[in-house]
C-alpha cells in the first residue's frame, strides 16, 4: 500500500484545475491520497470525487512565507503518521520552496518538470520530465519516497464514485525561518484568467516597446481572452511576471494562442504548445514559432496588430 | 559583509543540446557561465558594495575548465571556491545543495545569492535546499534585493503579484533574470580575474560521503511530442485580414 501526499495551493473557488490534475495523478500512484493545502480548505466533495482520501489544511499566518509554515507542519505530520512514499506538488514558487526544504529534512530526491509518473512493480517510480528547455523528455527511474514537482496540464483530471473526504486542520509548523512578509500586492485583472482563457494573445520583444503591449491587451479584450507575454518582456519590466507564459511561467492551452513578435524559444513553446490553434506574427520567416504555428504571418507586428484590432473591432461592432 | 554567488557553467546555449548514453547532458563542448547567474553575481556585487564587503563565487563544476568562473571573477568577485570531483557528475539537486552549503561554510559567507534555476537542469529548488541545510531563511524568486542594518528585503514574484519579504542575515536569496543589469567585465577586471585565488576541493576534502546516483537514473531520453507547422504567408498588406479570416474559420471571431 502506497501513501501519496499532494501539496497544492488553495483556491477561492474551493477547487482548482491544478488540484484536480494532481489528485488524479496521485490516485494512480497509491491507495492513500492525502491532499495538503493551507489557509482555506478545498471542497470536501470535490476532493473526494477526484480521489483524495483525507485533506489536511495547514493554518497559515499571512506574515509568513507559505513554505516556512507548511514544511514545519508536514514534518510534524510525518513524525506522527510516517512519511509518504511520494509527494506530488504543483509547479508554483511556493511549492518549489516546499519541495526544496522537505527534500533536505527527509533526505529525498526532487524531480522537477514532471509530465508523467507511474509506480514500478518492484519499488520506486518511473517519471517523465522535460529536459532541454522542453524539447526532450527524460524517462527516469526514481527511488521510492521522492518529491515530484509536476507541470500543469500534464494530467487529464478524472473523477471516481466516492464520497466527501474528512478535513483535518493542522496548526502551523514551528517556523522554519525568521523571514517576514511585509506586504502583498495582487495584480488587478480584467477579463478571464490567463491559464483558463479561451483565447490568449501574447507579446514578445518584437513589439519593440512597452507601450505597444496595449495592442496585445486590446486584441485579447476584443476576443474575450487574456494577455500573455514572453519572458524577455517580463524581464525587461514591460509587464508583470503573472503574465509570463512558458517553462518558468504559466502553461496555457486555449482554443487559440496568438503570438505577436515572439521568437518561439523552446522554453516559451513548452508553455503554449498544447493550444488547439496557434497563430504567429513575426518578421523573421525562420523564427521557430512558425514550426508550431497553424497560421503564420511573416510581417511587421507593429503594422499588422493595429490593422487586426480595427478589423476585429469592425466585425464585433456589426 | 561576505556575499557568495553560486554559479554554474552550462553548455553554450547557441550549440545544439546533446545527451550521452547515460542520459546525462553532454558537457564536453564549450561551457559558458549560465546567463541567469550573471544577475546573481551582479546582485551579490551590489550587496557587497552597499555594505563595504566582498564577493566570492561558489560552483560545483569540473575544475578542468575554469573559464566560465573567470567571467564571474572578471565582473568583480574576489575569489572562487570550486567543488570538483568526477563522482559529482549527474548529481541531483539535493547533492548539489549539500556541496554548495559546504562551500558556503568554507567561504564564511553571510549572504548566498543564486539564480532561480539553471538553464540546463532547472529544478528550481536549490536556494531553498541550501537554506534548509544551513538553517537560514530563503528569500527566493526575488526581482529586487536590498540590505540595510543587517536585514535583507526582497520583492518576491508570485503567480498573481508581488510580495515584499525580509529576513535578518544570514540568508539565501534567489534572483530572477532581469532583476538587475549585469555589468560588463572591464579589461582590468578580465586581467585581474586571472590571478584571483581559486580553491578547488573534492568530496573528501569537503568532508562529504559518496554520492548515491541510484536515487534518480535516466533510462531514456526521447523527443517531446512536436506540432506540425501549418500555413505561412508573407504580409503584403493582406496579413491582418488573413488572420481575421483564420480566426473566423475556427469560430473565435
Ligand atoms: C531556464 C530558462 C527558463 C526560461 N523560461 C521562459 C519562459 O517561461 N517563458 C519564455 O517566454 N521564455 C523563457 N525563457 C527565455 C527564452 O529562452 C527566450 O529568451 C524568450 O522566450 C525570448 O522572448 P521573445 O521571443 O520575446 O524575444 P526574442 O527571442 O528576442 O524574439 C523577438 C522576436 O520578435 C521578432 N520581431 C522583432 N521585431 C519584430 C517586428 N517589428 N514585427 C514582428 N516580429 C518582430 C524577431 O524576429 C524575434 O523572433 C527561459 C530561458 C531559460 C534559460
Amino acid at each position: 500500500m502506497s501513501t501519496v501526499w499532494v501539496v497544492v495551493e488553495p483556491s477561492e473557488e474551493g477547487w482548482s484545475e491544478s488540484a484536480g490534475e494532481l489528485v488524479t495523478l496521485a490516485r494512480s500512484l497509491g491507495d492513500v491520497v492525502r491532499l495538503v493545502t493551507w489557509s482555506s480548505p478545498f471542497d470536501s466533495l470535490e476532493a473526494g470525487r477526484y480521489g483524495a482520501t483525507l485533506q489536511y489544511v495547514v493554518a497559515h499566518d499571512e506574515s509568513r512565507l507559505v513554505a516556512d509554515v507548511v514544511v514545519g507542519a508536514l514534518d510534524e505530520l510525518s513524525a506522527r503518521e510516517g512519511s509518504p512514499d511520494a509527494v506530488v506538488l504543483s509547479s508554483t514558487y511556493d511549492s518549489r520552496d516546499i519541495a526544496g526544504r522537505l527534500s533536505v529534512r527527509w533526505s529525498r530526491t526532487v524531480v522537477a518538470n514532471v509530465v508523467g509518473l507511474r509506480h514500478l512493480d518492484g519499488d520506486g517510480w518511473e517519471s517523465e520530465h522535460l529536459v532541454a528547455g522542453g524539447a526532450r523528455i527524460a524517462h527516469t527511474r526514481v527511488q521510492s519516497a521522492a518529491l515530484f514537482i509536476v507541470r500543469p496540464k500534464s494530467v487529464t483530471p478524472s473523477t471516481i464514485d466516492a464520497g466527501p473526504v474528512e478535513s483535518v486542520d493542522v496548526p502551523a509548523g514551528s517556523a522554519t525561518s525568521s523571514a517576514r512578509v511585509l506586504s502583498r500586492m495582487v495584480e488587478e485583472r480584467e477579463g478571464p484568467d490567463l491559464e483558463s482563457a479561451p483565447v490568449v494573445v501574447s507579446g514578445g520583444r518584437g513589439l519593440g516597446s512597452a507601450e505597444r503591449y496595449q495592442w496585445v491587451d486590446e486584441l485579447a479584450r476584443l476576443l474575450g481572452g487574456a494577455g500573455g507575454a514572453s519572458r524577455a518582456i517580463v524581464d525587461a519590466g514591460w509587464v508583470p511576471y503573472s503574465r509570463q507564459v512558458g517553462q518558468t511561467g504559466k502553461t496555457v492551452a486555449p482554443t487559440v494562442y496568438v503570438a505577436c513578435g515572439i521568437s518561439g524559444a523552446t522554453q516559451h513553446l513548452v508553455g503554449m504548445k498544447g493550444s488547439s490553434h496557434i497563430v504567429a506574427i513575426n518578421k523573421d520567416p525562420d523564427a521557430p514559432i512558425f514550426q508550431v504555428a497553424d497560421f503564420g504571418v511573416v510581417g511587421d507586428v507593429t503594422t499588422i496588430l493595429p490593422q487586426l484590432i480595427d478589423l476585429v473591432r469592425a466585425r464585433r461592432g456589426s | 559583509m561576505k556575499v557568495l554567488a553560486c554559479v554554474k557553467p552550462v553548455p553554450d546555449p547557441s550549440a545544439p543540446v546533446a545527451y550521452g548514453g547515460d542520459g546525462r547532458l553532454d558537457r564536453r563542448g564549450k561551457l559558458v557561465l549560465d546567463e541567469a547567474d550573471s544577475y546573481g553575481v551582479e546582485v551579490a556585487l551590489r550587496l557587497a558594495e552597499a555594505t563595504g564587503g566582498s564577493v566570492a563565487i561558489a560552483s560545483m563544476s569540473d575544475a578542468g575548465d575554469l573559464s566560465p568562473l573567470r567571467s564571474a571573477l572578471a565582473m568583480g568577485a574576489e575569489e572562487a571556491f570550486v567543488a570538483s570531483d568526477p563522482r559529482l557528475g549527474g548529481a541531483d539537486a539535493l547533492t548539489t545543495a549539500r556541496v554548495l552549503a559546504e562551500l558556503v561554510r568554507r567561504a564564511g559567507a553571510e549572504v548566498v545569492v543564486t539564480a532561480t534555476e539553471s538553464a540546463d537542469g532547472y529544478t528550481g529548488t536549490l536556494a531553498a535546499q541550501v537554506a534548509e541545510l544551513l538553517g537560514w531563511p530563503a528569500l527566493t524568486f526575488a526581482s529586487a534585493v536590498s540590505v540595510e542594518d543587517g536585514v535583507v528585503t526582497v520583492k518576491r514574484q508570485s503567480e498573481s503579484g508581488t510580495l515584499e519579504v525580509s529576513a535578518p542575515l544570514p540568508c539565501v536569496v534567489s534572483v530572477t533574470a532581469g532583476s538587475v543589469e549585469p555589468r560588463y567585465a572591464t579589461f582590468k577586471g578580465i586581467v585581474a580575474a586571472k590571478s584571483r585565488p581559486v580553491t578547488v576541493l573534492d568530496l573528501a576534502e569537503l568532508g562529504l560521503g559518496p554520492v548515491d546516483h541510484d536515487v534518480q537514473r535516466v533510462v531514456e531520453i526521447v523527443e517531446a511530442p512536436g506540432r506540425a507547422a501549418g500555413e505561412k504567408i508573407v504580409d503584403e498588406g493582406q496579413g491582418a485580414a488573413a488572420i481575421a479570416a483564420y480566426l473566423e474559420s475556427i469560430k473565435v471571431l
